[in-house]
């Protein structure tokens, strides 16, 4: 190796190391008033560190890649437009940073996952205040680490989950913050597949077809102040532990099988602090153990948990139930979860000595919603006469609800939160 | 003009009417009498169509009545015991009545209805009424549309007696009339000149119809009450001389 | 005919029963949407008074009309009318006077606070439903001759149709869970009127997510517009099979 590229290689590396070497760096300006009106020219152009700046205009240039450390910044929001053919933007170099861009139609496929902006293998990538309209995949980053996503607002008119891709789409990555990020209209709001430490907050996802928030073998991460609302089933929580999901709004997630959130094969997770109203379902739990489910408000829900045989050893604690038409539904007679100091508005006891804890416990499992769980076709008499009347004789002498599933310190008022 | 060929009605197990037979002419004022439980009320009933025969016939002016009802049209109707929806005012039973006869105004007879003092009482509902008043309207309804034939069952029932008076001089009105009249009453005494036929009924079978002339030719009795009491005597001595008879011959 | 129908509307109306009826479903309804913001909410929670309300006072009080008519009606029979045209005259008064108080007591309500499809649908089940139990009605008082036992009788069938029935299809489903027996769950509820009135509105409201698969078969088939002419047929059949029956028996009925 010669003397001059082991120089110009200690040079790279302290520019990829922090901007100390700023005032080697040049900008580079695209535009039509600019000499440079085409972008990839300006990539070529460029040197690592460099900065970009893409003024107003609409660039049709195919797939343009990023092989560089660059600030890639767009003025006026410049369109980039993938004319339904091409993957628009693909990074394939850790540091740099897309910012300020309107990236839209970028191809759709059935066999290749196309994307607005697609982050490959590297780290320290960021990508912010992009407004990502009609693409198949919105961002899509695979094997990277130490990237932020923020800011982005995701706009999809997908009309089948299979003809249209997700808003956020994260794949074997780590130590990602996606942060402040608008979906809609994807198959899936914020996607997160073997990732790992990784902070979602303040994003809002809605009217996504599926989950407004998916993740599966995605551990450790935490969500926290985010809004899923009106996703066909709401958001999906799989095969995951160690989670921690905070302050998010849950709602109206209204239909067939939507849920608040699902839970499967989850465990030592946290969810604290959240609102869950007007979900068919407010929590789905499906062999889930060792969560918290703490403080949360459950209002005007079909279903506030429903709660399958096979979870155990969750906590349900100082939680508001108000205004759902079923409190907890669970399958099974076994009891292996906890409840306490919950606020129930269907309980119907007394407080004699005024510490505001009722004294006779209240079971809030109905004998119509077991019944249901088990012979979900029973849900035609739903809102029968009957039905009301079997509830009340069983509240008075249980014998097919679970008699363990109770709390024993219900709360005569609501929790304050 | 009514008449009436073997009908024999049974409810149940009890044996109602027993192939009863009788005629009905018209210019007859005719009292069926009976005891309780005779089949008085049954024979009114089977002549209105209120009740189906098993068996036998009536004909009204010879036309059988089982497949009619336009022949109403020529009967009054005033029942023992006038129950009217208790909301209903008099004057909407009356034109309510009126609109089912469709009969015009001019041939309405108001007479009772006048007599009777109804018009002051149009607006009263039928369930603030005094029975007494409920039985005025029930006569009121039944002479009202000048028909040919008239029921009343026990029509003095419950009246006091300046109605009963007036009530019995209109019976004796629409005789003259040359109308068809049938009486049921449990007060033989007030039937007295009224009446031209007797028809006496015991378990459902008719016991004897008589004019009222032939009654007192037969028992000598001038009183239609002690007519009849002469009358049933005689036939159950006749009866037990038969029985008596019979048991002497068997011996 | 009309005239005589004019008249039992109007003395049935006046009735302090009638009045109470109105008045009740009328403080019912109008306190349930004051409370609940939520038209839709006040809808479902009105759903379950009407469904339970409705068809009660409808079979008893025209059981009870029916056998205290009982002279009124000797009285028009033996008058030149033919005895279908009572009969169906005393059914068009009291369906027509039942339906005009649940208007008044409860459709009223509806039309101010929950004007949409559902609060249509809902007004017209509560009509549809207060003719079916007059009918059943009609029934069971023209087959029975003693009142208490006529009245028990109409209890009976109310409870019957409010509660007994369900319990009926709960054990039907018990029994049969293991079978695809959700298209026979439709074929049940047409058995039942108050179900069937029940499953439609639910259906229109959006907690029909709630009916799962189901619900869903049930909104395939009810939810479209022949669904709804099924419906609305199944309904009519439930009020003309009971009154035909009741006429001819009416009919050949000794008074």
């Amino acid at each position: 190796m010669s003397k001059l590229n082991k120089i110009s290689a200690a040079l790279m590396l302290l520019v990829w190391n922090g901007s100390v070497l700023h005032a080697w760096s040049k900008t580079i300006r695209v535009g039509r008033q600019f000499g440079v009106i085409n972008i990839k020219e300006a990539i070529r152009m460029s040197a690592a560190g460099d900065t970009i700046l893409v003024y107003k205009g609409v660039y049709r240039e195919g797939n343009i890649v990023i092989d560089k450390p660059l600030v890639f910044k767009g003025i006026d929001k410049p369109v980039l437009d993938g004319v339904n053919k091409y993957e628009v933007l693909s990074v394939r170099s850790p540091h740099v940073v897309v910012d300020g861009f309107h990236i839209k139609s970028s191809g759709q496929s059935s066999m290749q996952d196309i994307a607005g902006i697609r982050v490959y293998n590297t780290h320290h990538v960021t990508v912010r205040n992009n407004l990502l309209d009609g693409n198949f995949f919105g961002i899509y980053l695979q094997q990277s680490k130490h990237c932020v996503i923020e800011d982005n607002r995701l706009l999809a008119y997908g009309k089948a989950e299979h003809l249209i891709g997700n808003g956020i789409h994260c794949w074997k990555s780590d130590s990602l913050t996606i942060s402040g990020n608008r979906a809609q209209g994807h198959r899936d709001g914020i996607y997160l597949e073997f990732t790992t430490n990784t902070r979602v907050y303040r994003n809002v996802s809605h009217e996504n077809l599926r989950y407004g928030l998916h993740f599966m073998f995605a551990h450790h991460n935490t969500y926290t102040f985010n809004t899923f609302s009106s996703n066909g089933a709401g958001v999906a929580v799989m095969y995951t532990h160690h989670v921690h999901m905070q302050n998010n709004t849950f709602k109206d997630n209204w239909g067939d099988s939507a849920y608040g959130i699902l839970l499967k094969e989850i465990s030592d997770s946290q969810i604290e602090n959240n609102r869950f109203s007007g979900n068919t379902t407010g929590i789905f739990m499906e062999g889930a153990s060792r969560i918290q489910i703490k403080k949360n408000e459950f209002r005007s829900n079909g279903w506030a948990l429903k709660i399958q045989a096979s979870c155990m050893e969750n906590q349900v604690e100082a939680n508001n139930f108000q205004g759902n038409t079923f409190d907890v539904a669970t399958n099974s007679s076994l009891v292996l979860n906890t409840f306490d100091k919950n606020y129930w508005d269907k309980y119907e006891g007394y407080d004699l000595n005024k510490d505001g804890v009722g004294d006779v416990p209240y079971r809030p499992v109905s004998l119509y919603s077991m019944i249901v769980e088990r012979f979900p076709a029973a849900m035609i008499l739903f809102r029968s006469f009957m039905v009301s009347l079997l509830d009340r004789t069983e509240k008075m002498v249980p014998g097919i609800t679970p008699e363990q599933l109770k709390d024993t310190l219900p709360a005569m008022k609501p929790v304050r939160l | 003009m009514i008449s009436i060929q073997n009908i024999s009605k049974q409810f149940g197990k009890f044996k109602v009417l027993n192939n009863v037979s009788f005629d009905c002419g018209q210019g007859q004022c005719i009292a069926l009498i009976g005891p309780n439980g005779s089949g008085k009320t049954t024979i009114i009933k089977s002549i209105l169509g209120m009740v189906h025969p098993d068996t036998g016939s009536i004909s009204f002016e010879g036309k059988d009545i089982a497949s009619d009802w336009l022949y109403r049209n020529h009967i009054g109707y005033m029942p023992q015991i006038g129950r009217y929806p208790e909301n209903m005012s008099i004057g909407q039973v009356l034109d309510m009545m009126k609109d089912i006869r469709k009969l015009p105004d001019s041939q309405i007879d108001h007479e009772l209805f006048e007599a009777f003092n109804i018009r002051a009482l149009l607006d009263k509902r039928m369930g603030t009424l005094s029975g007494g008043t409920r039985q005025k309207v029930s006569a009121c309804l039944a002479f009202m549309f000048s028909s040919k034939a008239l029921i009343l069952d026990e029509p003095s029932a419950g009246l006091d007696p300046v109605s009963s008076e007036i009530l019995r001089e209109k019976i004796l009105a629409e005789k003259k009339k040359n109308k068809l009249i049938i009486i049921t009453s449990h007060i033989l005494s007030e039937l007295d000149e009224l009446i031209t036929e007797a028809v006496y009924m015991q378990d459902g079978s008719l016991r004897f119809h008589n004019s009222i002339q032939q009654l007192q030719k037969q028992t000598g009795e001038g009183k239609l009450a002690r007519a009849i009491a002469a009358m049933i005597r005689q036939q159950d001595l006749q009866a037990a001389k038969g029985h008596t008879a019979i048991l002497t011959a068997v011996k | 005919m009309k005239k005589m129908i004019k008249y039992i509307i109007a003395d049935i109306l006046r009735s302090r029963i009638m009045i109470a009826y109105t008045l009740v479903l009328l403080a019912i309804s109008f306190s349930v949407f004051a409370i609940e913001d939520n038209p839709s909410k006040g809808i479902l929670s009105l759903l379950n008074i009407i469904l339970f309300i409705v068809p009660l006072v409808s079979i008893i009080f025209s059981t009870i009309y029916i056998y205290n008519s009982g002279e009124f009606i000797e009285l028009l029979v033996s008058q030149p009318l033919p005895r279908k045209t009572i009969w169906l005259s005393m059914f068009a008064g009291l369906a027509i006077s039942l339906s005009l108080s649940f208007l008044a007591g409860a459709g009223f309500a509806i039309l101010i606070y929950a004007m949409s499809a559902t609060g249509l649908i809902m007004i017209a089940t509560g009509i549809l439903l207060s003719f079916i139990f007059v009918a059943i009605s009609f029934l069971a008082s023209v087959r029975i001759r003693d009142k208490a036992k006529g009245i028990g009788a109409a209890i009976m069938l109310w409870l019957y149709f409010a509660m007994l029935f369900d319990i009926l299809v709960l054990f039907f489903l018990f029994q049969f869970s293991e079978y695809p027996i959700e298209k026979g769950m439709v074929a049940l509820t047409a058995l039942n009127p108050i179900d069937l009135s029940r499953v439609l509105i639910l259906l229109h409201i959006d907690v029909s997510a709630m009916m799962g698969y189901t619900g869903a078969i049930f909104r395939q088939f009810f939810g479209t517009g022949s669904g709804m002419l099924i419906a609305l047929i199944i309904m009519l059949v439930w009020t003309v099979v009971p009154l035909g029956l009741s006429t001819i028996r009416f009919n050949n009925k000794d008074l």
